[in-house]
């Protein structure tokens, strides 16, 4: 059998009738084990204005670098208070902003470790398709070993990569189009 | 070579592209640079997993969570989740939300004069049986107007919030109804090029499911992206 794929269609402008209900911005629940970070940041538009209607949804592993979820076969310990999802909308002034540890090392393709690294959804009026990327930390020597940031031009690496402003605060912003007043267009992924 | 079984991308033309002229708000919210294609990992083909806990007995009724009865037309919206190669897609979230009978949203950016109903908030979700089978009581909601281009009117719509087995099946869509008149003059509809493919946003009138004296029905099924076999170890 062989079906198509249902077109996607945008969240439109009142998103948050329906998926506010399952808002995460804390990932961290009971005895779970790692670094705890703040993941922040804003969303910009090509005229380099806020997003103050959109959705990030974050999904990693934990610190061991295991995923919540039955794929992930291999024997590392499995945190309960830690289910690796994380969804809020963007505030007034375009912001997000998630509490959660930094993940672990996960393999990629051919088997070799990727960077710490979390996966990111980006929704929004005017987003025909959620946009697919990825946030990776300023202060990993692994990032220069990263498979997938090698498929990454050089010159466009520094969008995926938040930097440490503070005591565990990452900073990490989306621009979804590049714009006049400096704002690198965020790497999106075809996943 | 990746060794993962990898989700398959979707055919030509059946997906809309991030720019679609005519929805205006894509043209500074749509990426100017092309996706860079990624081999997709253990981060891409895992995803959040939902417990039935996330969902409690009701919340896929729209209509009984207030204390009367919201005005309009009730309606059963059920179908199936499955994947392209035909499989369910068993005890998965399902989220979603509309507009009330008269095309308002109980929403604060939302102006349009029309009135809201104090029976009706317009959100609900369930999981997927092991079937892949859903299903929805609501009620139709109405046509929206907004302020894309001159008269510009969203035929009647429900969107849709699916997850998937993987990040890579995220999906969200809004389902149509058949007949509806707005359709051809709808942009976020007709930003899918392929035909068949905006059609099978409509949903079918579904007489069987219809419940005397009580609720007409639609069907929607929809379809997530189906994965390759695993490869062969070598």
């Amino acid at each position: 059998m062989s079906l198509q794929m249902t077109a996607s269609q945008t969240v439109g402008p009142y998103l948050h009738i329906g998926l506010d209900g399952l808002n995460t911005d804390n990932l961290v629940g009971e005895g779970v084990t790692g670094e705890r970070i703040v993941l922040q940041g804003r969303v910009f538009d090509g005229n380099g204005k806020i997003v103050p209607d959109g959705m990030i949804e974050i999904w990693q592993a934990n610190a061991h670098g295991k995923y919540a979820h039955p794929d992930d076969t291999r024997e590392l310990p499995v945190e309960a208070g830690f289910k690796g999802f994380g969804r809020i909308s963007t505030d007034a002034e375009g912001g997000f902003r998630f509490t959660t540890i930094k993940p672990g090392r996960v393999p990629g393709p051919g088997g070799a470790l990727q960077a710490p690294h979390i996966v990111v959804s980006v929704f929004a009026r005017g987003l025909t398709k959620r946009l697919a990327t990825r946030v990776y930390f300023a202060d990993e020597a692994s990032n220069a070993d990263d498979p997938i940031l090698k498929l990454v031009p050089a010159e466009r690496r520094a969008t995926l990569i938040a930097k440490r402003t503070g005591d565990g605060v990452y900073e990490w912003n989306v621009a979804i189009q590049g714009d006049s007043s400096g704002n690198d267009e965020t790497v999106f992924f075809d996943v | 070579m990746s060794e993962i079984a990898q989700y398959r991308r979707p055919y030509w033309d059946t997906q809309p592209e991030y720019l679609c002229e005519s929805y205006a708000s894509t043209q500074k919210r749509s990426p100017s640079k092309p996706l860079i294609l990624l081999p997709q990992t253990l981060s891409e083909v895992t995803g959040p997993v939902f417990g039935h806990d996330t969902v409690k007995l009701g919340d896929n009724d729209l209509t009984h969570h207030h204390a009367g009865e919201p005005i309009g037309e009730r309606i059963i919206v059920s179908g199936r989740v499955l994947d392209e190669n035909g499989q369910p897609v068993r005890n998965q979230l399902i989220e979603a939300w509309q507009a009330n009978a008269a095309g308002r949203y109980l929403h604060k950016n939302d102006q349009h004069d029309a009135p809201l109903d104090p029976n009706f908030t317009g959100n609900g979700r369930t999981m997927t049986d092991s079937e892949g089978r859903y299903e929805f009581l609501t009620i139709k909601p109405g046509a929206y107007p907004w302020r894309n281009h001159h008269n510009a009117w969203r035929p009647a719509h429900i969107h849709f919030s699916l997850f998937g087995n993987a990040f890579a099946t995220r999906l969200v869509t809004q389902m149509y109804f058949p007949g509806d008149p707005l359709l051809p003059f709808d942009p976020i509809f007709n930003c899918t090029a392929d035909e068949k493919s905006r059609n099978r946003l409509i949903s079918s009138f579904d007489w069987e499911k219809t419940s005397p004296e009580y609720a007409l029905a639609y069907r929607f099924d929809i379809v997530l992206r189906g994965r390759d076999a695993t490869p062969m170890e070598k």
